[in-house]
């Protein structure tokens, strides 16, 4: 079952010289109900603008230019503020990259629980409020005891499995996690990884994993949408995208990431940088670092749109048949 | 005859003193002191590339920090190429006489600059570790003034020309009248690179140096510390928590826990076959890029215990989920696996 739609997003940022910055264009996908989506890119390819257009928490400079977002029978960008509200956290909920570090550090983590409860009028009684951030510990393996310490008593990871904690007090069907393992060591990473596979199942959540870490969402994710400059390259199953890459983006990229399995074996980097926003290529946003291309001026002069290649594979690239 | 190793560790300590509180004094409560790296000894040949890996607080980085002299080991002797770097540091032996070659001629500091700059660093995040207000050339050029090299202008050209174009920084021009904001991330780790190999060492220590930098250009930094071996004939001690980066291109592998070297080997047998059981568990969780190789992860509960107190026995013994009553009384001595190879576990 589809639980949220996102059909041809587009979103600029408005720079301060006042030029608009296209950071995503036309990007569509779904989410499914007990699925996980895997959102892969470099840095500063528009992973994080897209979660954010979706809660409609984008900064200031940044504005969503076009597109739907269904949910629920409506479409997120255009209801009410207000609205909103009771959609954020209560429906989609999210664990915001760095979180872990934003913890108020003067103030209890279940009292931090508790304002995120009764801001979002879930509990009638600070008691039951109480109570639930406890639940929410243990449902994250953390002792409901240890709620009544500082941050600064918790380690790295327990501060991360707090900040999920209270990215699920209102039982949202939908949980997005930004780069929810970078900065932690390879062993709390592997624990946070499972704890989020076994919410994930337990709680029948939709989960989105934003990162550029290639091997987290091959551990993790049903399905994996590559983007690149604000585009979708790639859209299909994580089987199809890590046996059977068809854009030239997602094969060098795949080429560029080592295997713990394979040591001693080639990478290859793609040469080049990706995009700046200020100065995307005119056709597809691939083309200056395409292998591929040779210079095909298709692929100079227009944006390839992401189309289907094979049931349940899509594509953007002009240089990739159907089969 | 056998190489001698560029660099030798014998028994290295390094302890930390832990601040104590007014309250601490009048409780008289004993010092503390974190034990950082706990006994660790290994050697590096000449032209090596060994990986130091290991978590947050098992002691890499500082290891990295006593070979460069930048902190005084608390007990334990470095050896580079034969010279003791503790003793030279502290002050503790004679000028070096005319017998030891050129370096026998200079004065005294200039003698312990000489062996210095035979050993730099290059540093995590690129960009931090660059002046913003100077431009490649100053910043590749300043170590060569540091160390006073007397290279009249030419000569530093050339230096700074060879040690960015060693780094694809090809051609030098293009880039030694920029700033560091013009550049990308993959592009000011090459700067820092380069500065690193400015005065020509033998040894770079690198602490995590692709850390910081996207998934598409990280290969080409790691290719390129791997050509340096070729270029210059320069022996990489490379520090990291990414065991599969390490296993790209390092030659051995040194796994650390708790400021103790656990297992030593050639990378490809430590990753296929590891023998410790942390080394097993690490590996295990390590995601694989492929969802049809997805294994069983080993996951450790817990995390690295505290410095401070250091379990008894084998230090990973509170963790380990193989561990017997002997793990927790008698600290396990190495056991070679094969000449290359070995691991300090009583279970091996």
């Amino acid at each position: 079952m589809t639980t949220l739609d996102v059909r041809d997003l587009s979103v600029q940022y408005i720079s301060e010289a006042g030029a608009a910055l296209q950071a995503v264009e036309g990007l569509s996908f779904t989410l499914e109900q007990g699925h996980s989506l895997g959102l892969v890119g470099e840095s500063g390819c528009g992973k994080t603008t897209v979660m954010l257009s979706l809660l409609r928490l984008l900064p200031e400079a940044g504005r969503i230019v076009g597109g739907q977002v269904l949910f629920d029978g409506r479409d997120l960008l255009q209801i009410s503020e207000r609205e909103m509200q009771s959609v954020r956290w209560k429906k989609v909920a999210m664990v915001f990259q760095g979180a872990m570090n934003a913890l108020n550090p003067v103030r209890t983590v279940e009292s931090q629980i508790v304002e995120a409860l009764q801001l979002h009028n879930v509990v009638n009684s600070s008691k039951d409020a109480r109570n639930r951030a406890g639940e929410l510990l243990e449902l994250v393996g953390i002792t409901a005891k240890r709620g009544k310490q500082y941050p600064h008593q918790f380690s790295g990871g327990m501060r991360q499995r707090a900040v999920i904690a209270m990215a699920l007090a209102c039982n949202p069907p939908i949980l997005i996690a930004d780069e929810p393992t970078t900065a932690l060591d390879v062993m709390i990473q592997a624990q946070i990884i499972e704890l989020l596979e076994e919410l994930q199942r337990e709680l029948n959540l939709c989960l989105v994993l934003v990162t550029h870490d290639l091997g987290v969402v091959a551990e993790m994710c049903d399905d994996v949408l590559v983007m690149y400059g604000g585009t979708a390259a790639e859209y299909a199953s994580s089987d199809t995208i890590f046996n059977d890459p068809l854009h030239p983006y997602t094969q060098r990229l795949l080429k560029a990431f080592p295997d713990i399995a394979e040591p001693g074996s080639d990478l290859a980097s793609i040469p080049g940088n990706p995009p700046r926003l200020d100065d995307l290529p005119p056709g597809c946003r691939f083309e200056p670092r395409c292998h591929a291309s040779n210079g095909e001026p298709l692929c100079v002069k227009q944006l390839p749109a992401l189309v289907e290649i094979a049931p349940g594979h899509q594509a953007a690239c002009h240089l990739v048949k159907g089969a | 005859m056998e190489q001698q190793p560029i660099l030798q560790i014998v028994d290295l300590y390094k302890q930390f003193p832990v601040a104590r509180s007014i309250g601490d004094r009048l409780m008289r409560r004993p010092n503390q002191v974190v034990h950082a790296v706990d006994g660790v000894s290994f050697t590096v040949e000449k032209g090596e590339i060994l990986a130091l890996v290991g978590e947050s607080g098992s002691g890499k980085t500082t290891v990295g920090m006593n070979v460069l002299g930048l902190q005084e080991p608390t007990r334990g002797r470095i050896l580079f190429d034969g010279y003791d770097v503790v003793d030279w540091a502290r002050g503790r032996l004679p000028r070096l006489k005319e017998e030891h070659g050129e370096i026998g001629r200079l004065k005294r500091r200039k003698q312990i600059l000489a062996l210095r700059r035979r050993a730099q660093m290059i540093f995590q995040d690129p960009y931090e570790s660059l002046n913003p207000r100077q431009t490649i050339y100053e910043i590749v050029a300043e170590p060569c003034e540091i160390h006073d090299l007397g290279l009249n202008s030419e000569e530093k050209e050339g230096r700074v020309r060879a040690a960015l174009e060693d780094c694809g920084l090809v051609p030098a021009e293009h880039f030694w009248n920029r700033y560091p904001d013009e550049l990308s991330g993959g592009q000011r780790q090459r700067v820092v690179i380069a500065s690193a190999l400015a005065l020509e060492p033998e040894l770079l220590i690198a602490d995590e140096p692709v850390s910081m930098l996207d998934v598409s250009i990280r290969a080409d930094i790691l290719t390129l510390l791997q050509s340096l071996r070729k270029v210059r004939d320069i022996t990489i001690l490379y520090t990291t928590h990414d065991l599969a980066t390490a296993g790209y291109f390092t030659d051995r592998m040194a796994v650390m826990y708790l400021g103790r070297i656990v297992e030593i080997g050639p990378t490809v047998e430590v990753l296929k076959d590891p023998r410790h059981p942390y080394t097993q568990a690490l590996v295990s969780v390590a995601p694989v890029p492929n969802p049809r190789k997805r294994r069983k992860r080993m996951i450790l509960q817990g995390e690295v215990p505290n410095p401070i107190d250091v379990p008894s026995g084998c230090r990973f013994h509170p963790r380990c989920p193989l561990a017997t009553e002997e793990c927790g009384q008698i600290d396990p001595p190495y056991v070679e696996i094969t000449s290359k190879h070995k691991a300090a576990c009583h279970i091996i």
